[in-house]
Order: structure tokens, then C-alpha cells, then sequence
């Protein structure tokens, strides 16, 4: 189907970094059934690095792709700069969503954010400590 | 293996209906306005295949005008019926919930005109009685229009009986039978239909050519203005190679209704029987008053775009009534008009098939969307809460 580019086909067919992490250090889950598109991103930290990260998706291609691509992109960094991925980097390493579907890499943007604000709650932490 | 499975989408054109189109692409080219031979030989074909759609409906050739599809087809017989309603100060049109957007967005444009319309409940079945009909009616009521068989669900309506409703309270009925037309038999007459709306690609016709039969001594409204053709009813040059094919596989899907639907409810059924297996799925609409072909199911815990995307890549064409597949942020108003909860409906898959399916390709089918729903439903938060008992189902 030429509604996705190549790149989202293979994040959607084979995505990257599928499951849950059990006892994870952060968790974090957006959007919601009702729209069609909720994702569930799993994260475990060591020394402020994301050491792994998993996720569960419930949605559409793109919303698997982006979580997909999005996992990827923070996977070994530290926590700091995945606070800093962007809905667009995700959509750019993804060589574009279709406009109708940028909603999804804003949920990989929020759902990461999400995880690590928990991993900052869990841990008596904020933003700026970090 | 490739299976098509979208056969409510658009059908593969017969090859009846290909020979019939090629003599009129190259060698009776003419335009049936003409008065030269050229033109009146186009004119003579053009006269013969409204004569045999005509046939096929049971009513005379002048009550058959030829449109550029099912949409056109059903803006025409609402203007026309509201036009009428307008001058006798009847402003109220009766139609269910689940129609085609074709009349759904027409009724939306008269409301904002000063029109009422009345939206019948389709129940959870998709059916709506003749009984709700009748309550509907009013004194301004001036139309009545209701589809015969849903395009997603598959549900025909009791048209008949509608059709009885109307002509006892003197209000016109038209339905929406693109998706009944070369499926089911059709008699105007018998079923009291007043206007129908029909498509030739839903039988294997052509594409971009419908009719619309409208019962004699109605008033219709032209949307197209320009030439006489059809009677000043409808301007523009007749598309002759397309009328020419949609006349042959109207006759051809006509002549083999019984049979072709025995294979395909046979099939059907199997296909129904297969999927009700996966758990937590459910068959929508009713089992038994729907269409030969059509088999829509939800399944709890998935979405539609990603299921369509990876049966495509087993490939099985299918269709869906998810958010993501219509383009809006809303799953199909089919599905919520049936009572299905937004996340069930952006579950929902569709499968269309016609007679040239065969066992092997139902066998296949049923395997390729248990593997790939439980492969979706693996990577689903949604399902894992399902099943970890943390969200309760909504489908058994």
C-alpha cells in the first residue's frame, strides 16, 4: 500500500522493541481507546540511561510505527535527551506520516514523556534534577 | 495468494460486460443527439439498454434515467422528492441512521435549507421496521428514503412492506439499493418503491455509471443542466460504452440472482461460522436478512488499519470502519448507529464476497485474520488489560 512510506512499513511489520518490561521504571500510557489509538511505553533506567525500553500498541499502522521508531531513538540515551525527542523527529526518521496520521508521533512524543515523568515520580525526582 | 474480498467496495467487470463496451469505443462512436447514422446507431443502443435495466426492475424504459452513479443517483431523488414537498408546504423527510453518505450529506444540505429529517433507529440488528415507519409519518411528510441492504453490515431492509406504509399514506419512498442491485431481485412494482438508486460497478459493471428509476407522473429535479438528454432530466452526452456495460452485467447478475446466491450464502456462512471462533468477536448485523456476500465482524481489543494493512500483506483485500480508515476521527456512523462502543467499532473488519470466491480462498481467510488478530492483540495494551481482568470486555 503506497500510504506509508517504506520506512513506517517496516516499523509497522517488524516492530523494533515489542513487550513490557516487568517492574519498569517508568510507565507511560496515552491516548485512549475512543479515538482509536492508545500506546503503553515501558522503561528501564540505570544511572539516568534508558538501558531498555518496550512498548504495547493499540492502533493504527502509523501509531505502531511510531512507536516503533520511537522507541528506538531513546533507546540508550540518556533520560535527559529523550525528554528532548520531538513529535517530528519520529515522524522524520520515518520518512514522513501522511497529515492525517501526524497525531500518532505526537502520542510517541507524550507517551515518552509520559514514562519519564512517572520514572521521576517513582523516584523523587524532578525535571530539573535530573 | 491474492484474494479480493472488497466486493462491496467495487466488483471486477464481467466479461459480458467488457464485450459489451468495446463495439462502442471505436466503432459506434457516434453521439446519440446526432442525427446522422453514426449517431442514431448510438442512439438505438442507447434505447435497448435502458429498455433491458428496465427489465431487470420490472418498470418501463422511460423511468430509467442514467446518472454517473449511485451518489448522483440518490442526490437526485432527494431534491427531486423534497422540490415536490416544497410546493405542498411538506418540509419533513424520514431516512434510518446508517445510510449512505451520498444521502446522509443531501438530507444534511436540505436541513440547513429549512428541512426536518428524521432519523430511524436501526437497532442492533440493522434493521428497521415498517412499523417505526409508519409511527414517523407526519401530515409535511414528504419523503421516505431507506436503504435496501447495508453497504458495511449487510442488512436488507423490509422494502416491501415500507413501500406499502408509504403508498397507504400517499408519501414518496425511494431507496438506496446500490448495494442490492444484481443481488437480490427487485420488482418495483411488487415493492411499492416510487425512486431506487442503483450503481453498475456493485455488479460488475462499469465504473462512473449508475440509474435511477423514478415511477412515471413524479416530478424530478435536474441537477445537471445543459442538453435534452434523458428527457431534460439529465444533461450532458450519454456515456454510451459504460451504459452498454452496465446493461449487460445488470442482465447478467440478474439472470443468476438464485444461483450465484446459493454459492456465495453458502460460503458466507462458512466464513461467518470460521471468524465467530475467535474469541471475543462478534458478527454484526442480522444473520439471516443480509446480503449473499457481505460478512463485517468487530473484534475487541484491535483496530481496523493495522488488521486491513497486515491481511494486505497476507493478501486478503478487505475493508474496515475504523477511525483511520475513513479519514475522520470517528469510526464508521454504520457501526455506532448499530450501538457499537467507538472502541469496538474501530475493531471492525469487512469482507465482500462474490461468486467467483471459492472454499480454499474462505479457508485461507479465516486463517490469515486468527493469526493476525491474535498477533494485534499481543501487542495491545487494550487486550492485555482485557485479559489481565483490569478492563472488563464488551464482547463476550
Amino acid at each position: 500500500m503506497a500510504l506509508y512510506s517504506d520506512k513506517v512499513m517496516d516499523h509497522f511489520r517488524n516492530p523494533r522493541n515489542v513487550g513490557v518490561i516487568e517492574n519498569a521504571d517508568g510507565i507511560g500510557e496515552v491516548g485512549n481507546a475512543k479515538c482509536g489509538d492508545i500506546m503503553k511505553i515501558y522503561l528501564k533506567i540505570d544511572n539516568e540511561i534508558i538501558t531498555d525500553v518496550k512498548f504495547e500498541t493499540f492502533g493504527c499502522g502509523s501509531a505502531i510505527a511510531s512507536s516503533s521508531m520511537a522507541t528506538e531513538l531513546i533507546k540508550g540515551k540518556p533520560v535527559s535527551e529523550a525528554l528532548q525527542l520531538s513529535n517530528k523527529a519520529v515522524a522524520e526518521a520515518l520518512d514522513g506520516l501522511p497529515a492525517h496520521k501526524l497525531h500518532c508521533s505526537v502520542l510517541a512524543e507524550e507517551a515518552i514523556k509520559t514514562a519519564i515523568e512517572d520514572y521521576y515520580k517513582k523516584n523523587d525526582k524532578t525535571e530539573s534534577q535530573a | 495468494m491474492n484474494i479480493y474480498a472488497d466486493n462491496a467496495a467495487t466488483t471486477k467487470m464481467c466479461r459480458a460486460a467488457i464485450d459489451a463496451m468495446l463495439p462502442y469505443l471505436d466503432e459506434i462512436y457516434g453521439n446519440p443527439s446526432s442525427l446522422h447514422s453514426a449517431g442514431q446507431r448510438a442512439n438505438e443502443a442507447l434505447t435497448d439498454a435502458r429498455r433491458r435495466i428496465a427489465g431487470c426492475l420490472n418498470c418501463d424504459a422511460e423511468e430509467i434515467i442514467f446518472t454517473s452513479g449511485g451518489s448522483e443517483a440518490d442526490n437526485q431523488a432527494i431534491v427531486s422528492a423534497a422540490r415536490i414537498g416544497e410546493r405542498q408546504g411538506k418540509k419533513h423527510i424520514i431516512t434510518t441512521a446508517f445510510e449512505h453518505h451520498a444521502v446522509l450529506h443531501t438530507l444534511d444540505r436540505l436541513e440547513r435549507e429549512g428541512f426536518e429529517v428524521t432519523l430511524l433507529d436501526v437497532h442492533e440488528n440493522g434493521l428497521v421496521t415498517p412499523q417505526q415507519v409508519s409511527d414517523a409519518i407526519r401530515p409535511d411528510t414528504c419523503l421516505v428514503t431507506v436503504m435496501y441492504a447495508n453497504n458495511e453490515i449487510g442488512t436488507i431492509q423490509p422494502i416491501k412492506e415500507i413501500g406499502a406504509v408509504c403508498r397507504e399514506k400517499n408519501v414518496l419512498f425511494h431507496t438506496d439499493a446500490v448495494q442490492a442491485v444484481g443481488h437480490l431481485n427487485i420488482d418495483v412494482i411488487e415493492q411499492n418503491i416510487d425512486m431506487l438508486s442503483l450503481s453498475a460497478h456493485k455488479f460488475h459493471g462499469p465504473k462512473g455509471i449508475g440509474a435511477l428509476y423514478v415511477k412515471k407522473g413524479i416530478r424530478v429535479t435536474n441537477l445537471v443542466e445543459g442538453g435534452m438528454q434523458e428527457r431534460g432530466r439529465r444533461a450532458g452526452t450519454e456515456n454510451i460504452p459504460a451504459i452498454m456495460g452496465m446493461a449487460a452485467a445488470m442482465e447478467n447478475a440478474c439472470a443468476n440472482i438464485d444461483r450465484n446466491a446459493a454459492v456465495v450464502i453458502r460460503l458466507r456462512d462458512k466464513l461467518i461460522e470460521g471468524l465467530s471462533k475467535i474469541p471475543h468477536s462478534v458478527l454484526n448485523g442480522d444473520a439471516s436478512c443480509r446480503l449473499p456476500g457481505n460478512v463485517s465482524f468487530c473484534f475487541e481489543g484491535i483496530e481496523g488499519e493495522s488488521l486491513l494493512l497486515l491481511l494486505d500483506d497476507k493478501g486478503v483485500y478487505a475493508s474496515s470502519g475504523s477511525a483511520c480508515t475513513s479519514g475522520s476521527l470517528d469510526p464508521s456512523h454504520v457501526l455506532l448507529a448499530i450501538g457499537r462502543p467507538h472502541e469496538i467499532a474501530h475493531g471492525s473488519l469487512r469482507l465482500t464476497i462474490c461468486e467467483e470466491t471459492t472454499e480454499e480462498e474462505i479457508d485461507y481467510m479465516i486463517r490469515a485474520v486468527k493469526d493476525v488478530v491474535g498477533y494485534l492483540r499481543g501487542i495491545s495494551p487494550v487486550w492485555r488489560d482485557l485479559v489481565s481482568g483490569k478492563a472488563e470486555f464488551v464482547i463476550e
